[in-house]
Parts: structure tokens; sequence; C-alpha cells
């Protein structure tokens, strides 16, 4: 039998509308806003919310448009605008029509001024950081066994070959309690001793995910920690008060990672420098001694060089004694020159090239000098330059 | 790495160090330079396979109830 009272989820879901819709047409609520999304559609959906509960509210593109800032998550905002019945997920939603900052949100104001607070008291100051340490080679890390973070570490060191040993400190990284749990792990590794440097930090979440690493204990632990603490919260655009009391700040856990990895590659570098300098100095060395070496060898050739020396020193006198000799043959042979000219020049043959002519007796071949030496009838033989006659004498003078 | 090799690591970068220096600085005979090449090289052998020895591992440390800490291998996955 069907009861009158029976009503379909759609029925009820009416009614409800109807109740709601009529009642809070119009409202004005002051909350903060978290969970904001802003889908390609153009509406902005997001809660609102106080520090015990949270409404749905939605505001449609033809409203938001007209907004002159981006609201965000954390921002404290006065919000007017009417209550629906999302009746598909069975949900209230404001619908809001005005949206009006109302300064900083609770936990961005609470950021603020623990971050104030904390730089006054020199917590933060540069001098007091430390730097990583120059071989890491244990690395203590705070944060969640199951969360992205040590993921995200792990991947990154047996990406880079980096051979590490991680010492995990497991945690919670959110909810109540998790900010005592990552001081006190952080006491606990430096107590342990073994890290050369700790890691502390967690994956990407909401400003209330991360909120634990925005707490006053743990950045007072960080800050305590002898050994050096790099922090690494969320995305790169989070920023933590843990970021600022840490020693070095890594921008994602992966990040620190690298951090800690590149220092295990300038080991290695440093590694391959020494050995390059220790070859390059063995190698100088060998150089210098193979040049001494040859050094004292030219020494030891040099009596056989004195003994070439002397060689060359016998063929050059043996070179200026034919010299020597060519020149006085040549002199010599002037000399003879001269002589036979002038010889020459004493020939009967020379003379008779003058014009004279040389005349001998036919009886005895004797050249004749007086003409009293010869008879009338007597034979002559004239000899000229060229040729000869045979003559007879026809007159004797005296 | 355990801390004894690491311990091993720090002396043999050490005396790898002390190697070039010499090698660097010291006036040394053929035989000394020799020498301290040779001890060089050895210890650059082993600061390299040391750098090779191992993949990274993690370990887990965990306080027990009387506020002890204890380590224990830690397998992701």
């Amino acid at each position: 039998m069907k009861s009158p009272h029976v009503l379909t989820v759609s029925r009820l879901a009416d009614l409800l509308k109807e109740v709601v819709e009529d009642n809070f047409f119009q409202v004005l609520v002051e909350g903060e806003i978290s969970n904001f999304s802003s889908p390609g559609s153009g509406h902005l959906y997001f809660c609102l919310k106080d520090e015990r509960a949270q409404i749905r509210a939605v505001m449609f593109r033809t409203r938001n448009r007209l907004l002159p800032f981006r609201p965000e998550n954390g921002m404290h905002v006065l919000c007017g605008g009417r209550l629906s019945l999302y009746s598909q997920r069975g949900e209230i939603q404001l619908v809001v029509e005005t949206l009006e900052p109302l300064g900083l949100g609770s936990l961005q104001l609470a950021f603020e001024q623990l971050k104030e607070k904390l730089a006054a008291e020199g917590l933060f100051r540069e001098d007091l950081k430390q730097s990583l340490p120059p071989h890491p080679v244990t690395i203590g890390v705070v944060t969640s066994p199951t969360g992205a973070a040590i993921h995200d570490i792990l991947h990154v060191l047996r990406r880079r070959g980096a051979g590490l040993r991680l010492l995990l400190r497991p945690v919670r990284v959110q909810g109540e309690g998790a900010a005592d749990e990552i001081a006190e792990a952080i006491a606990d590794l430096n107590r342990q001793g073994e890290a050369d440097v700790l890691i502390v930090g967690r994956g990407g979440g909401s400003l209330e995910d991360l909120w634990a690493f925005n707490e006053e204990a743990v950045a007072r632990a960080i800050r305590a920690s002898a050994l050096p603490v790099i922090s690494a919260v969320g995305h790169e655009t989070d920023v933590t008060i843990a970021d600022f009391a840490a020693d070095l700040r890594a921008p994602t856990p992966s990040a620190a990672a690298e951090m800690v990895a590149r220092s295990r590659l300038e080991l290695e570098g440093h590694l391959d420098h020494l050995i390059l300098r220790l070859d390059g100095q063995i190698r100088g060395r060998i150089g210098l001694w193979r040049e001494r070496l040859s050094g004292q060898e030219r020494r030891l050739r040099n009596p056989l060089e004195r003994l070439e020396g002397l060689g060359q020193r016998r063929n050059y006198l043996e070179q200026r004694l034919f010299q020597a000799f060519d020149r006085n043959r040549s002199h010599a042979q002037g000399q003879l020159a001269t002589l036979s000219g002038r010889l020459d020049n004493l020939s009967p043959l020379r003379i008779l090239s003058r014009g004279y002519a040389v005349v001998r007796r036919e009886r005895d071949g004797l050249a004749v000098r007086n003409s009293s030496e010869l008879k009338v009838g007597e034979g002559l033989d004239i000899r000229f330059s060229e040729g000869s006659v045979r003559a007879e004498v026809a007159e004797v003078k005296s | 790495m355990t801390e004894n090799t690491e311990k091993n690591f720090e002396s043999a970068m050490h005396s790898l160090e002390e190697a070039v220096d010499r090698l660097e600085s010291g006036d040394l005979t053929l035989e000394e330079s020799l020498d301290w090449f040779e001890r060089g090289v050895k210890s650059a052998a082993l600061c390299r396979s040391h750098l090779k020895e191992v993949e990274t591992r993690v370990e887990l440390l965990l306080k027990e109830k009387d506020g002890s800490l204890t380590l224990k291998n830690f397998e992701l996955e």
C-alpha cells in the first residue's frame, strides 16, 4: 500500500528548492574563499568558509565579468546573492551576485603575522643560513612515506645516478598535529646524526594542506637544526614560513633532490679535475726529467763532437792549402804567359813581320852581318816573314 | 654508502688531494713523483668506485615508544 507521505527524491528536492529560494533570495555572507576554480565556462566556483562551516558558491560569468580583481583562495570576502538548491547534486549553493574583498583571509593573515614575528626575532637572518655540505652522502628526509614528495625525490636521485642514502623519518604532513610531528622529526634526525643534510617538505596542495609548514613549531625546529635544512614544500608558487626559516629553499621536492644530486655531481666534477691535475703534473714532471736526461745525453756526446770539430778544421785547412796552391799556380801561369810574350817579341819571325829580312850565305847558311863577308856572284838565301828567295851578290859595297 | 665506506671515500679523496698538492708544489725526485702519482691514481680509482658503488636507497628512521630511533629498510611501491 502506498503511503501518501512517501515522496520521490525529485519532489523532495523541488519542495526544498522552494523553501530555500523563497526564504534566502537576498543574503549577505562574509567568509573566506577556498577550493576556488574557474573552468573554461567562465563561471567561478568556490567555497565560502569560516572556522566551523562552509557553503558552496557559484558566481556566473555574466556577474563575475564585472569584477575588478581576481578572487583567490584565502581571500576574505563579503558576498551578496541568493541561495539555490542544485537539484542534481542535492546541494545548496550561494549564487553570488556581488563580491567584495575584506582584507586578507585569516590563514594568510596568520601567515603574515607569524612571518613578521619570526623575522623580528631574527629567525630568518641570512647569516644564520648554512650552505649545503660539499659531499652529502646521507640525506635525511622529513615527509610522508606515502606522499608524492618521497617519490619525486627518489625518482630524481635515481635518474641522476646520485647513489645517496636517504633516511626517511615518516610524518604526517597535514592535519591536526602534523606540525609537531615534523618539528620532532627534524630534532630526531639531528639526534640520530647520520644525515649530512635534511629535506623537509611535501607535495603540492591547497593552502590548508600546506599549513603545517606555516606553523611556528616547524619554523623553530628548522632553525634549531644543526644539520642544514632544505625546505621543499608544494609547488614553485607556494611560499611557506618553513622556506624562510630553512637554510635553502627548494621550489619543489624534486628541486631539493636536484640540489643534493648536483652537489654530488659537483663532487664527481671535483674528482675528475683532481685526476686531470694529477695526470698533468706527472706528464709535466716526466717531461722535465726527460729534458734533463737529454741535456745529460748532449753532454755525453761532446767528445765525439770535438773530434768532429777537429775533422772539420782539418778539412778547412786542407781547403785553404789547395786554394793557396791553386792561387800560386795561376800566378805562375800568368808569369809564364808574360815571359812567353816577351820571348815572342824577341822571336826573329816577329822582327821579320815588321818588314825586316834575314840574309844567309848559301855556302854555309850563316846569317850575314857584314857585307865584307860576301863576294860578287856568291848565292844568298833571303828569308822574309812570308817565304824566301835565292839571290846573287851583284856588287859588294863597304 | 655505509658510514665506513663513506669514511674510506673521504680519506681517499684527501689522499688524492694530497697527491695532487705534492706533485704541484713539492720539489720531488723522479722516484717520489712516481710514488705520489701512484698513490693519487689508486685513491682516484677508489673514489670513482665509491661514487659508482650504490643506487640511492631509502631507510626508514623509526621512533620506538621509549624514544629510541631504529633504522629499517624501506621499499617504495
